[in-house]
């Protein structure tokens, strides 16, 4: 078995009295990409959140339970530490207007206030870039403002400011969702990719992605963790018949 | 509706209906018009009374600073310099507290009976008519400024350019702070989620992300401050020390060129010496006219835009 | 990421946050102790008197400041009487005709006459009507006080109108009401709310406005319900007699201060009270 990089122990989540995710124990296996599947309201973006500990920022909201990053509870650590090891790409493109691309790509070193020289931030953007299958395409603008780019391009330059920081884990939180099928499947082949360095947790309530990019596959449903397993293995002979429903599109 | 065609196409009503209607078209376009034809009319009248000060010292109005009724030698160089030291210095010693409102009301606390405490009283401030804040800076800000000089080995004159920046101050306050407020709240949650995805704390994501994507509207406000703090007039004039030589330092006495025509322009008989006071006039007009515009437009560019 | 650095980021936080709330609660302090000083002092004039009576000579004791008040009054209502229906009226023809070069340069008039300084409109009044009547006047320093409150009158309605939607329109027009008449009994009394705030914001301003009656309305220290003579206000009185050299009538200002102050804030309070209970929800 795969040595687990990530793991929830009664994981629970709340907004107020309202219980959205339900007791969940998973393990993460290390460099590979698992997808937490479901349909909308399941919790899986909530789930997600806990990880990263971007839940507890909304009013009201609150998690029992544990979370451990590589054996360290997350919940233990400053949260601005889970959160550059634990990185997060959006629904939605959200690169900062306000920068160039190049400094896009840093944000979260200069955010952080974290000095680097010319030469070291020189790289960090050329192969962070390169990591996103973006490079050649920006190569020449690095210090234009990136709104001139394209849906799936500003998605890949935010996960290019995502792999900068060097996390240990990614998020991605339906990130093609909002974008066209050839952006979607030059993302998706891109994440096949990173799994080699960084470990990818996949939220989507697409099925075919999931089968299309997942190694393992974390079914959620009404904030349960009702099956995880192996892609191939969950898709075809999945031991829950919620599992199963899902699959077959009884529910959407 | 009866209507009559006549043969040129043109509608004869019988109907009141139509002429009511009109009538109303007519009365509302008017009133449109109204306002363009007033304010062309002050500038033009403010204009034209000026032509005796203008005739008289030209370019050089704007460089003397003799400003003496006896000889009818009139230059506005030590009130430009007051309104401009007053102004500027009540501008800076307000934005560290509009900037705080606008991140606490627009950031910290958007909800809740803390944010809306701070709103109220933020629009009481501006509610307060300027003779009251003039009146009250005379009899309490003057002593404490007094005592102060004297301590310091200052001429105890209490009143001054400093003493009117300060009560100037409190004054624009609210001003500049309800606009960045606006812009602050106004900045989308998923570029603030971006920065804090990356592992940034709260003050470095409003720092570095929040105040630059909010940078125009800031400077709109901060403008429309600078505008409302070049005209006041009643204030200033109570607190500033009505001389009419150029102001040395902050603790000096000076004139606005407002608080100018306020404490002259009754008294002044020469035609020469009300022209020059009009000119000021003019000038105080066209200088809060231009931020104003500017202000405006840099708030209608982000409103278009978000 | 070093811990030592972490350690000072988090701090950097924490003070941030600490100075932001500590600035913030600053800036009520000068209101506090403005209430405080005008409530101390103005209280001990306060009495029945200080209300319907004219004020002393110097040397006498007692009087009031009925002329002030009788005088803010009467140049409220000739501030009003024009510049209501006129801004109004303006601001209708600003809502309903968006695309006109009219509106645009009328828009732009009326934020240019919003930042005019006071003491220029006083200045252009007593050129337009006290040189020509021949001296100062209530009529005069109603007009300055009129062309001030004009803008906001005119953005009030303007926004408000702009805010109602178009479909409570076109339900009028559908039934055949003609195009003036739907404005005037639909779409005004469904903004009355927000033409009567802007009413009375600008209101509460220009009662309390000085700069512009300095040259118009001039003052009176007696008692004058002739728009043709100068009558004095409540402002123009508290300049007055604080720049005078006169202990007790300095007094009298902070007692005339006191109830300018009680009006202006009672009328801002009600404002935003009553305004949220009338606001026709849509």
């Amino acid at each position: 078995m795969e040595s687990a990089i990530l793991k929830t122990e009664g994981l629970s989540a709340y907004y107020e009295d309202n219980q959205v995710v339900k007791n969940i124990n998973l393990s993460i296996p290390e460099f590979k990409i698992t997808a937490i599947m479901g349909p909308s309201g399941c919790g899986k973006s909530t789930l997600v959140r806990c990880f990263n500990r971007m839940h507890e920022m909304v009013p009201g909201a609150r998690i029992e339970g544990k979370v451990f990053l590589k054996e360290e509870n997350v919940y233990d650590m400053e949260s601005i530490t889970v959160r550059t090891r634990i990185g997060m790409v959006f629904q939605r493109p959200n690169p900062f207007p306000m920068m160039t691309i190049r400094d896009n790509v840093i944000a979260g070193y200069i955010l952080n206030g974290i000095k680097l020289n010319r030469s070291k931030s020189d790289d960090i953007v050329k192969q962070s870039l390169k990591e996103a299958a973006l490079w050649d395409e920006v190569k020449d603008y690095l210090h234009k403002r990136g709104t001139f780019l394209s849906g799936g391009q500003q998605q890949r330059l935010c996960i290019a400011r995502a792999l900068a920081v060097k996390p240990d884990v990614l998020l991605f939180d339906e990130p093609t969702s909002a974008l066209d099928p050839k952006a979607t499947s030059h993302i998706e082949g891109l994440m096949a990719d990173l799994k080699n360095t960084v470990t990818i947790i996949l939220v989507t309530h697409n099925i075919a992605q999931a089968g299309r990019v997942s190694d393992f596959i974390a079914f959620l449903y009404l904030g349960e963790l009702v099956e995880f397993g192996p892609k191939g293995r969950l898709l075809t002979t999945p031991k829950d018949k919620r599992t199963e429903e899902f699959l077959t599109g009884k529910f959407g | 509706m009866d209507t009559l065609v006549l043969s040129k196409g043109k509608m004869l009503s019988t109907h009141p209906g139509v002429r009511a209607e009109a009538t109303f078209q007519k009365t509302i376009f008017l009133s449109a018009l109204v306002i363009i034809v007033l304010l062309v009319a002050i500038f033009l009248s403010l204009l034209i009374h000026s032509v005796p000060s203008l005739k008289a010292f030209g370019l050089s109005f704007f460089f003397s600073k003799t400003w003496d009724p006896v000889s009818a030698t009139f230059g506005v160089l030590p009130f430009l310099v007051g309104t401009l030291l007053t102004s500027f210095l009540a501008l800076l010693i307000c934005l560290p507290f509009s900037l705080a409102i606008s991140i606490f009301i627009g950031e910290y606390f958007k909800k809740g009976a803390l944010s809306s405490f701070l709103k109220t009283v933020t629009e009481l401030l501006a509610g307060i008519p300027s003779i009251i804040y003039g009146f009250w800076a005379l009899f309490v800000l003057v002593p404490i400024v007094r005592n102060f000089q004297t301590k310091i080995g200052v001429f105890p004159y209490g009143v001054g350019i400093l003493t009117a920046s300060m009560i100037l101050s409190v004054m624009i306050i609210p001003y500049a702070a309800s606009i960045a407020r606006e812009v602050i709240s106004l900045v989308p949650s998923d570029v603030k989620e971006a920065a804090y995805s990356l592992g940034s704390t709260r003050q470095e994501v409003i720092t570095k992300v929040v105040l630059p994507y909010a940078r125009s509207g800031i400077v709109a406000g901060i403008l429309l401050a600078l505008g409302r703090a070049l005209g006041e007039t009643m204030a200033v004039t109570m607190v500033i020390g009505n001389s009419n030589r150029l102001p040395k330092g902050f603790f000096s006495p000076g004139n606005s060129m407002a608080s100018v025509i306020a404490n002259e322009f009754t008294e002044a008989t020469a035609s020469l010496h009300i022209s020059s006071l009009i000119e000021i006039a003019l000038l105080l007009f066209l200088v809060t006219m231009i931020i104003n515009i500017i202000g405006k437009y840099i708030i209608k560019k982000i409103s278009v835009g978000a | 990421m070093d811990l030592h650095r972490l350690k000072l980021r988090i701090w950097k936080d924490r003070g941030f946050k600490a100075i932001v709330i500590l600035f913030s609660f600053l800036s009520i302090v000068p209101l506090l102790l403005i209430l405080f000083y005008i409530i101390k002092n103005g209280i001990l004039s306060i009495s029945w008197e200080f209300f319907v009576e004219l004020p002393r000579p110097v040397g006498e004791k007692g009087g009031g400041i009925s002329n002030a008040i009788v005088g803010s009054l009467l140049l409220v209502i000739i501030a009003g009487l024009p510049s209501i229906p006129l801004g109004i009226a303006a601001g209708i023809y600003l809502s309903e005709n968006k695309k006109s070069r009219i509106t645009y340069w009328s828009g732009l008039a009326v934020d240019v006459l919003q930042g005019t300084p006071s003491i220029v409109i006083g200045i252009i009044v007593y050129l337009w009507v006290v040189v020509p009547m021949g001296g100062f006047s209530a009529f005069a320093g109603g007009i300055a006080l009129g062309i001030m409150m004009l803008p906001m009158i005119v953005k009030a309605t303007e926004e408000t109108l702009s805010l109602i939607p178009g479909s409570l329109k076109e339900a009028s027009l559908a039934l055949g009401v003609p195009y003036y008449r739907t404005i005037l009994r639909v779409t005004l009394p469904a903004g009355v709310s927000g033409i009567m705030t802007g009413v009375l914001i600008s209101t509460a301003r220009v009662a309390g406005e000085t700069a512009p009656l300095l040259f118009t309305a001039f003052g009176n220290a007696f008692m004058n319900w002739n728009l043709n003579n100068p009558v004095n206000s409540l402002p123009l009185l508290i300049y007055n007699y604080a720049t005078s050299p006169y202990p007790e009538w300095h007094q009298v200002a902070w007692g005339a201060s006191c109830v300018l102050v009680v009006f202006v804030l009672t009328l801002n309070l009600v404002m935003r009270t009553v305004i949220r209970r009338w606001k026709v929800q849509f």
